[in-house]
């Protein structure tokens, strides 16, 4: 596709200029003139108030016979010996897709010792799970798990695989879209089928949140797509379905792992796993010491969430880095962020602002912190916090 | 050891505001920076280069104003800048821009390592890092917290979900690096100075071995189908109490009305 502006038309009245998100268009001798920045995305085409700039679809010499292509496939990511909760929240959004496409849905299960958690992807909605196990498949490798996905692509031919936008999902996705020369849409919070081609329509936000884009992968195969953790539901589990397991040897030799791993750290518990919690309770300045932090990590021990951080906590050095919300930190979804002593920067913002609910405790009823929270204190959270623990404790209790 | 940074210049996306009447963006005005996490990648092959010799290339595709992103790089100490720009790389995905940054690293040549930042703020994508190890055909490691060198094996630290993974790899290898790796160096006078007066490489497709249909929008299989504000979040219910005790009451009566508790 292409836009191009007819230039005879156009009526200088720069509207398309201020419209366009990547800053492509420029005005030359009066005229609307479009610059090497465009990505043809139409959000100028909307714009022109006389319609005078237009997408133009470019013939494309057919990369693949897509109609070899078909069914969906979810990565399942195992993490100490369980799928993460987002592959489950894939295996629903990945059901209705096939459904909407008429096709089937399958688990891609990696590791070694797994093949009990066939059952748990079968109950969770998936028609097949293609397993390969093999003993340097134990962790995850760039390498290894590259090499397998791309095998199994290569002959099962998968019309659409959603990964987990995890950090080792969204190490593998690029790797395997690039050796199968595919395109990947990156930490998508939103899936859907397009009408018009009946492509999947993969919805993400850009430019820290402030825009959103939905990409299309309408002439390579598979469509690939990194998903954000907790943005979907899990599925309801139902024991009693089954399905086919379609077991495949691996090639990957040992020698093909060019990454040793030689010891995990494991830095802390749920309370810092931001990206997949339900419940976040963060931080920041307004804590003023680091010792306050326990009335935070009270708060969501009390509430089995995990515990964020604003930058100017991290940097105070009264959090480590893992906990950062924010631009330069962690994008968090979950169904309620608490905002403790946060003022609302538009850089913590960028970072939380697809929670389902949040709640903000500040003492300046001015902070910016509530112009987007659903529920505001203003107040001392010191004081705050403690009662709001012990409320939700009764209630946990009663 | 020889060390290709690949920076990209971005507007700061924390400048970006929302036109309330049109819904669309406002980009005037707007800074174009060093994208942050390049600038750590960059500290990164300085102290690297500082302990063990060798050569730091900074490397950008993008328009002619990018060669600002990259003298910000000459001045906080790399050696050499290349920026690569043609008409033929404008609307690229990842896809296409990591294989025109691949050629351009190729005709580099000699390096041992390349380093990105982890993803830019503008796309947030965290996908042309891998990407290019991939069309270089060398490893890679991604979320890197901490990078040594022993002169033969390099030791990561790689940002996980709970924690870290400690990973060995030999030379030559991609590595991404997240903010906790360093504090990134301010340019000096010196620095500045140096970094104006330096020539900056531009290279065009002309001067890479690539294929024409790989590039740009061409050679990108992702398109963008469209571009929307999200819905703004607006306030919601503020409470201000005399008491903690009385504001948390009421909280507490909304959340159990609206049934999230």
């Amino acid at each position: 596709m292409a836009v191009k502006v007819i230039k005879d038309q156009c009526i200088s009245c720069g509207a398309c200029v201020s419209s366009c998100p990547f800053g492509a268009i420029i005005m030359q001798d009066d005229k609307a003139e479009i610059t090497d920045a465009c990505t043809a995305c139409g959000a100028c085409v909307d714009t022109c108030p006389v319609k005078t700039i237009i997408r133009e679809e470019e013939k494309k010499e057919v990369a693949m016979d897509k109609n070899e292509y078909k069914n969906v496939w979810v990565f399942i990511e195992v993490a100490e010996g369980t799928p993460r909760n987002v592959s489950l929240e894939l295996l629903g959004e990945g059901r209705k897709l096939a459904d909407a496409m008429g096709q089937k849905l399958a688990g891609v299960l990696i590791g070694d010792g797994v093949e009990g958690l066939a059952k748990d992807i079968f109950a969770n909605g998936a028609d097949q799970v293609y397993l390969v196990e093999s003993a340097e498949l134990k962790h995850y490798s760039t390498d290894g798990y590259t090499g397998v996905l791309t095998d199994l692509i290569h002959t099962y031919k998968p019309s659409v695989i959603l990964l987990g936008a995890t950090n080792d999902g969204r190490d593998l996705g690029p790797r395997v879209a690039c050796r199968v020369g595919t395109g990947l849409t990156a930490d998508c919070t939103d899936l859907g089928i397009d009408a018009e081609t009946g492509l999947v329509a993969w919805t993400r936000p850009a430019f820290g949140g402030n825009i959103m884009a939905t990409i299309l992968c309408p002439d390579h195969r598979p469509q690939m797509g990194t998903v954000r953790p907790s943005v979907f539901k899990k599925p309801q589990p139902d024991s009693t379905k089954s399905g086919e397991i379609i077991r495949v040897a691996s090639k990957v030799n040992p020698k093909d792992i060019r990454t040793k791993l030689v010891e995990v750290i494991k830095v802390c518990t749920a309370s810092c796993n931001l990206e997949e919690a339900e419940i976040i309770v963060s931080g920041g300045r307004g804590m003023c010491k680091p010792e306050n932090f326990s009335l935070i990590e009270e708060l969501a021990n009390v509430l089995g969430g995990a515990v964020g951080a604003s930058r100017a906590a991290v940097d105070a050095g009264w959090k480590p880095a893992l906990h950062q919300v924010g631009q330069t930190g962690k994008t968090v979804g979950p169904k309620i962020y608490f905002a403790c002593g946060i003022s609302g920067a538009i850089q913590h913002i960028a970072g939380m602002s697809s929670s389902d609910i949040i709640i903000a405790i500040n003492k300046d009823a001015d902070a910016p912190i509530f112009r987007m929270a659903d529920y505001g204190i203003v107040g001392d959270v010191m004081e705050v916090l403690p009662i709001l623990t012990e409320e939700f404790k009764k209630i946990k209790q009663g | 050891m020889n060390i290709v940074v690949c920076v990209k210049q971005v507007p700061d996306t924390t400048e970006v505001k929302i036109d309330p009447v049109t819904n669309t963006l406002i980009r005037q005005g707007v800074p174009s920076i060093v994208n942050p996490f390049d600038k750590n990648a960059v500290e990164a092959a300085l102290q690297l280069k500082e302990k063990h010799g060798g050569k730091v290339t900074v490397l950008s595709m993008g328009p002619g104003q990018a060669k600002d992103a990259l003298k910000e790089c000459l001045a906080m100490g790399a050696d050499e800048a290349i920026l690569v720009t043609d008409r033929a790389f404008g609307g690229a995905d990842t896809l296409a821009t990591s294989y025109t940054l691949a050629a351009a690293i190729n005709k580099i040549g000699n390096f041992d390592m390349v380093l990105c930042g982890k993803q830019a703020i503008d796309g947030d994508t965290a996908q042309v890092g891998p990407e290019i190890a991939e069309h270089l055909g060398i490893a890679q490691v991604t979320y890197a917290a901490k990078v040594d060198f022993d002169g033969e094996v390099v030791r990561v630290e790689r940002e996980h979900e709970d924690g870290y993974e400690v990973l060995e790899v030999k030379l030559p290898v991609v590595i991404t690096t997240v903010k906790s790796i360093n504090e990134p160096r301010y340019p000096t006078v010196k620095g500045t100075m140096k970094a104006n007066r330096a020539q900056i490489a531009e290279w065009t497709k002309a001067d890479l071995v690539v294929e024409e249909p790989r590039l740009g929008l061409k050679g990108s299989p992702t398109q963008v189908r469209k571009i929307f504000t999200p819905k703004a979040r607006t306030q919601g219910l503020l409470i201000n109490k005399d008491t903690a005790r009385e504001a948390v009451a009421e909280l507490i009566a909304k959340l159990t009305e609206a049934k999230i508790v």
